[in-house]
């Protein structure tokens, strides 16, 4: 007789766990906050703006966001980033447009050659202003700007610490509210984001 | 339509409007609308991703003369 019982019990069983466990994980799935990580590598003007565009949008959409800097993503996180620069030495994606004049004027696209631009003094200088000219033209944020709404925002900044040590910085050198830490802290963190990026 | 709010995203670019409509909402109670007007052309897709990932509910989403005009009810 318990032999009986036991078997039905089994086979109760196995058709409604499967079940009940959809359920649940769906139900889990959706009650999660949803998680992101970024690894941030990059130093200059222009590759600034995907970590702190995708972190500070993250964050309105209500995610948890880690942003974790390291290597040339150090000037990043530095107290005055007014001075980043953006190079279209070795960049010969970018197009040479200028942000005044004329709409046929600004539609040129000055096609000059990587060898003719690391040659000319002042070429980097001339270019970062003239991208700077375009972001404000285009109503795009300032880089300062969108650190600012990150952080605002809740999205937490992680320094490899051991980069710091490399180039030679002080913790002295960067914005306040930082963790330094080393890779084996970021990986758990990374572990249980549903998207982690690399920039 | 009703509105108890206005946000005027006009010549702001990706990704400023949802940011600053996120903010507008944060200081708006329950049940309460938000108007937004921007330039944005992306910015059409963007409210309605960010309405369905938020649970705000995106009342109405137009075009005219190159403007887009959003409705959002706070959650």
């Amino acid at each position: 007789m318990s032999a009986e019982i036991e078997a039905l019990i089994n086979q109760k069983l196995d058709e409604l766990l499967p079940q009940k466990l959809d359920a649940l994980l769906q139900e889990r799935a959706e009650s999660k906050t949803p998680k992101m990580t970024i690894i941030c590598t990059k130093g200059t003007l222009d590759w600034g703006y995907p970590p702190f565009i995708l972190a500070s949008t993250a964050a309105a959409l209500g995610w948890d966001v880690t942003l974790f800097f390291t290597f040339y993503g150090l000037q990043l996180v530095k107290k005055d980033i007014s001075d980043l620069k953006v190079s279209p030495l070795g960049n010969p994606g970018m197009p040479m447009k200028m942000p005044f004049g004329p709409d046929w004027f600004k539609s040129i696209n000055w096609n000059i050659p990587n060898v003719v631009q690391g040659n000319i003094p002042g070429f980097e200088a001339m270019a970062t202003s003239l991208m700077k000219q375009t972001i404000a033209n285009n109503g795009v944020a300032s880089l300062a700007e969108l650190r600012e709404l990150s952080q605002e925002a809740g999205v937490k900044f992680v320094v490899c610490q051991m980069t710091v040590e490399l180039f030679g910085f002080d913790h002295a050198d960067f914005i306040d509210g930082m963790d330094y830490v080393g890779a084996a802290s970021f990986l758990p963190e990374a572990q249980t984001a549903e998207v982690n990026l690399f920039i | 339509m009703n509105f108890d709010k206005e946000l005027d995203a006009r010549g702001l670019n990706c990704p400023l409007p949802i940011l600053r409509a996120k903010k507008a909402l944060g200081e708006m109670t329950s049940g309460q609308t938000l108007r937004i007007i921007a330039t944005d052309p992306g910015s059409v897709k963007d409210f309605a991703a960010f309405a369905k990932q938020t649970g705000n509910e995106l009342l109405s989403s137009a075009e005219n003369n190159k403007e887009f005009e959003f409705y959002i009810k706070r959650k």
